[in-house]
């Protein structure tokens, strides 16, 4: 960690996230049921996930190599044994009365994510304290709205197999923890671990947050450490950490309490009102009662299956950013509005850049055409309507002289709204490439037609031609107008 | 021929011969158990017509040439505790009252795929905490060689069913002797294989870590022949054993000479009766001269079997029990009313439908007395009895922040020097002699007073399932007063085989095991 950045405010946010994970596995994490979302409540249910008597946990071993594939992702230690522990505690989404969680012997620890400054200064390893593999509860809804207000429980997420993530306390600005929340979820999803969907629920974040604040002897006060939850976008949790700094800074110059004097307070987000609110004191360390699943066996891993979960990792976007700019010679920023688009995007714009040849000019069509008709439009790369060998052709004609730039966009466009192919279009805008000799004979008429500009270009005014090209447009659209200049520039020095 | 005195070996050959049919067989059980058990107890449920659908199924298979399972027409009671799709699975607890589970459990579907016929649960203690049968919600079994003595526990049903001849064969479960002791106090053979051999999946938990289903019959060999269709690794249990199932019943024949049996002095502490000592000896008598040589061995820990027992298993329980909370199934009690128990109603989770949580208004576990903790409080206040809610008191106290390392943490200690004692003893003697139960029968409400006494009644069967190794138990002989007297074999992991030989080796050798209770005739 390098050196603080100018410090605008008269303290240092500290900041640790815990982030539950939703892996993108078909079935359940201890019994065979779908992980679908959006089925009608309790469709996708067993004995096993809805806790009756006698049913017995089985493992998901597909589900443990994604979390192992996560964990050294993160640059986490995976550890040779692993074993599974019950998280006692009562609710009406939780049919076993416990958890199955990890709890002193994590499959994972110790391991880093870098976040770039969000301005770009420099980079910070967050330090991850631990990864776990635990099973989600169901769902509550508290139907209110109905005369009866009964509660109703969905079970069809019970099960489903999630990993928390916990980070060291080392981000230290709301920004710095949406990016580092941003490079999360852009890895995750990259490595295919998880869809990262905060809407349907499959991350989600709480946040540990208090002041380091400098005091006029020179000692660093601490301020109570505060858990926000109920954040359920990236900008709630950066708007949320910002707003509780705040709210920490004043009532620090009000209280002068500090970390320890008082018990840990948890306060929910409330995004329309934009503010944190107290929620019920949490009992200090509640008391789970973790001891291990005798129903389960512990898990050995050997250093053989984590090389193979290695190996099929794949490029993490970091290692991807920088074999990118250097394969394409293309500018870092470049590379990482590329890959931040993620992975199915980056085939795309390598697929391209190959056809023609010319990394920066498809990073170029890409970020200036594709992404921003993506972004317009709303839709994936993958059924983007102008495939790949499609905006080649494309590129390809306007990089062979055909028509220029301003002319490819044109036929870009079309291409997308009628959806024919680039030659169709090509063909039915009459466009056609102007062969030599009818550009040599249409540059003489423009010369013989315009003797002011040809004098003034033999007077030394280059920049006279320019008349010539508008006229030239106005002859043949499908002229290519730098092609024009310099044949006209050629023929008047020739004279 | 009267079905109701063949062994379970029997009956099957004469079904696949043709000499009886399934449906008469079936029949004639079904017969005694409408006579005998009004005063005896032993199910909690019967179900005569599906038991002789199932047998006219089976011998219609038979007469038409069509293949029939290793155990066709074999009537088998299972223990309230095995999930039987077809039946109420309640575990003898007002709070499962009719509950019907989706599925059957490991056990009943293999019994069932051997043409077995389920023909009624048994009674046993409530979620199988006890060695009496007086915990059970549904009244206390009794034991068929005095109706007025308990039959232990806690499958009481399943080993009084068989010592009255209700049926030839039971199955039961083992968590710290709830097989043996049962089966020693009413003169029948019990076996709790080794953790793991058989499994799990279905048989409603209690103690997770030492729960082992078991076969309880009239003899070692039936044992051995219903052993051979349950035992066997189940993908649906993690902690169920890869290891190939022998053919135990062709094993038997092989004789004792050189099999060291080993005699723990520990067993022989004050308490035990002189008459069951006396039995005892004269079991180790007959073992020397079917040609084994008997070894005294030291389980040095074992007095510590008891007291790791009753926190290992009350700690595993208090979490299995966290289930039943009046939420999804099972009884309910509505705030302010009486619990909500409709028999032969169970509550499940439709596909499709929500499951109701709730009387009342939105739920909020942190808010002591909401609608919600009360609903909780009340089911599992009114739903368990005392001595389940006593277990789960202790489990819950012992891994507590704070006391976790001073019990639970230390119980898995001591278990782990209980292991090692057997390990150690395994390498000097093959198997492990002694009493079954310090003392015959006790009468019933004697011991109900005083849970601790009640306790001590497992004190030579705990040990076992903490090592996570197996053992019989089988009738030694009589007390003066008709009671039978139980001895135990114990043996290392997968020793099944030695077991199960040695204890048909001394059933060819003497006759206890065939003796019936006058009263039920």
């Amino acid at each position: 960690m390098t050196t603080q950045p100018v410090m605008p405010e008269p303290y240092v946010t500290v900041i640790g996230l815990e982030v539950h994970v939703q892996l993108q596995t078909q079935t359940k994490l201890f019994c065979g049921c779908s992980t679908r979302f959006g089925a009608p409540p309790n469709t996708q249910v067993c004995p096993v996930c809805l806790g009756l008597p006698g049913s017995l946990p089985v493992m998901n071993r597909a589900a443990f190599g994604l979390a192992m594939k996560a964990a050294l992702a993160l640059n986490c230690r995976i550890a040779a044994f692993t074993k599974w522990d019950r998280k006692n505690y009562f609710y009406p989404d939780l049919p076993k009365g416990y958890q199955i969680s990890q709890y002193d012997l994590p499959f994972s620890a110790d391991g880093w994510l870098e976040v770039a400054d969000p301005k770009g200064a420099f980079a910070r390893k967050v330090g991850i304290v631990r990864v776990h593999l635990e099973e989600d509860a169901g769902k509550s809804m508290h139907d209110e709205a109905v005369g009866t207000a009964d509660s109703r429980i969905d079970l069809n997420r019970a099960g489903t197999p999630l990993c928390e993530i916990v980070t060291q306390p080392d981000l230290r600005s709301p920004q710095e923890a949406r990016a580092w929340l941003n490079e999360l979820k852009l890895l995750l999803v990259y490595l295919g671990v998880s869809d990262c969907n905060m809407q349907e629920g499959s991350l989600r974040v709480d946040a540990n947050v208090n002041l380091h604040v400098p005091c006029p002897d020179g000692r660093i006060a601490k301020t109570p450490i505060v858990e926000i939850k109920n954040m359920n976008s990236f900008r709630s949790v950066e708007r949320a950490l910002a707003y509780e700094a705040a709210r920490q800074y004043d009532e620090w110059q009000a209280t002068k309490a500090e970390l320890g004097k008082i018990p840990k307070q948890t306060r929910g987000w409330d995004d329309p009102a934009g503010v944190t609110r107290a929620q019920r004191h949490k009992e200090e360390s509640s008391d789970y009662r973790y001891f291990p699943d005798p129903d389960l066996v512990p898990v050995t891993v050997s250093d053989a299956q984590v090389a193979d979960v290695r190996a099929a990792m794949g490029e993490p976007p970091a290692v991807l950013r920088q074999a990118l700019a250097e394969r394409w010679r293309i500018t870092a920023y470049d590379a990482e509005v590329l890959v931040n688009q993620g992975r199915e995007l980056v085939a795309y714009y390598e697929d391209v850049a190959t056809r023609v040849a010319d990394g920066k000019v498809a990073s170029n069509w890409l970020q200036q055409d594709v992404l921003r008709t993506l972004n317009e439009r709303g839709g994936m790369i993958d059924t983007f309507a102008i495939r790949p060998e499609a905006l080649a052709d494309l590129i390809g004609r306007v990089q062979k002289g055909d028509f220029d730039t301003s002319r490819g966009r044109e036929i870009f466009a079309e291409v997308l709204a009628s959806g024919r192919s680039v030659a169709d279009v090509v063909a039915s805008l009459g466009i056609a490439a102007v062969g030599d000799d009818e550009l040599v004979a249409l540059c003489r008429e423009l010369i013989a037609e315009n003797p002011k500009i040809v004098a003034d270009v033999q007077g030394g005014k280059e920049q006279a031609a320019a008349g010539l090209i508008g006229q030239a447009k106005k002859k043949n659209p499908n002229v290519n107008p730098g092609k024009v200049r310099q044949m006209c520039l050629d023929l008047i020095r020739g004279r | 021929m009267q079905p109701a005195e063949l062994s379970a070996t029997e009956i099957v050959a004469a079904v696949r011969q043709g000499d009886l049919t399934a449906v008469r067989c079936t029949e004639a059980f079904l017969d005694r158990i409408a006579r005998l058990d009004g005063s005896i107890n032993a199910f909690l449920h019967v179900d005569r017509e599906a038991a002789l659908a199932t047998a006219a199924r089976i011998d219609e298979r038979r007469r038409a040439g069509k293949p029939i399972g290793p155990l066709a027409g074999l009537p088998v009671a299972v223990k309230d505790a095995l999930c039987t799709a077809d039946q109420p699975t309640t575990c003898a607890s007002k709070m499962l009252a009719g509950f019907r589970p989706p599925y059957d459990a490991d056990t009943v579907a293999r019994l069932r795929a051997a043409d077995a016929v389920i023909v009624g649960k048994t009674n046993m203690d409530e979620f199988a905490m006890g060695g009496s049968n007086e915990n059970s919600a549904f009244g206390p079994v009794h034991n068929p060689w005095d109706l007025a003595r308990a039959p232990g526990g806690s499958s009481g049903g399943s080993a009084a069913c068989v010592a009255a001849d209700m049926a030839p064969v039971a199955i039961g479960s083992d968590t710290g002797g709830s097989i043996r002791q049962p089966a020693g106090l009413c003169g029948i053979t019990g076996l709790k294989p080794t953790y793991g051999r058989v499994s799990r999946r279905g048989l409603v938990a209690f103690a997770s870590s030492l729960d082992q289903i078991g076969p309880m019959a009239r003899s070692a060999a039936d044992c051995a022949l219903v052993l051979e269709t349950i035992a066997g690794h189940d993908p649906g249990d993690s902690t169920s054993l890869a290891a190939d199932v022998p053919h135990y019943t062709e094993l038997l024949d092989q004789p004792l000479a050189g099999l060291r049996i080993g005699r723990v002095p520990e067993h022989y502490a004050a308490g035990l009766d002189p008459e069951v000592r006396a039995g005892v000896d004269e079991a180790f008598a007959v073992f020397r001269t079917a040609g084994a040589t008997i070894v005294d061995v030291e389980l040095p820990h074992a007095k510590y079997g008891v007291p790791t027992y009753y926190l290992v298993a009350p700690c595993e329980a208090s979490s299995n029990l966290a289930r039943y909370d009046g939420a999804h199934y099972g009884v309910r009690a509505e705030p302010g009313k009486g619990v909500r128990a409709e028999p032969g109603k169970g509550v499940r989770a439709e596909p499709g439908k929500g499951v109701r949580a709730e009387p009342g208004k939105g739920v909020r576990a942190d808010e002591f007395a909401s609608p919600l903790v009360e609903m909780y409080c009340r089911s599992r206040g009114e739903g368990f009895g005392p001595e389940v809610k006593r277990r789960i008191m202790l489990g819950t106290y012992a891994l507590s922040a704070g006391y976790y390392d001073a019990y639970y943490a230390k119980a898995l200690k001591v278990r782990r020097l209980i292991r090692q004692d057997y390990l150690e003893a395994f390498e000097r003697v093959d198997l492990i002699g002694g009493p079954v139960s310090a003392t015959p029968a006790f009468r019933l409400g004697e011991k109900t007073g005083d849970p601790l006494a009640m306790y001590l009644v497992d004190l030579y069967t705990v040990a076992t399932n903490l090592a996570g190794v197996g053992g019989i138990s089988f009738p030694c002989g009589f007390t003066k007063g008709g009671l039978p007297i139980g001895f135990q074999l114990q043996g290392p992991a997968l020793a099944e085989p030695t077991l199960l030989r040695a204890a048909d080796r001394f059933q060819r050798l003497t006759d206890w095991h065939t003796r019936r209770p006058k009263a039920c005739a």
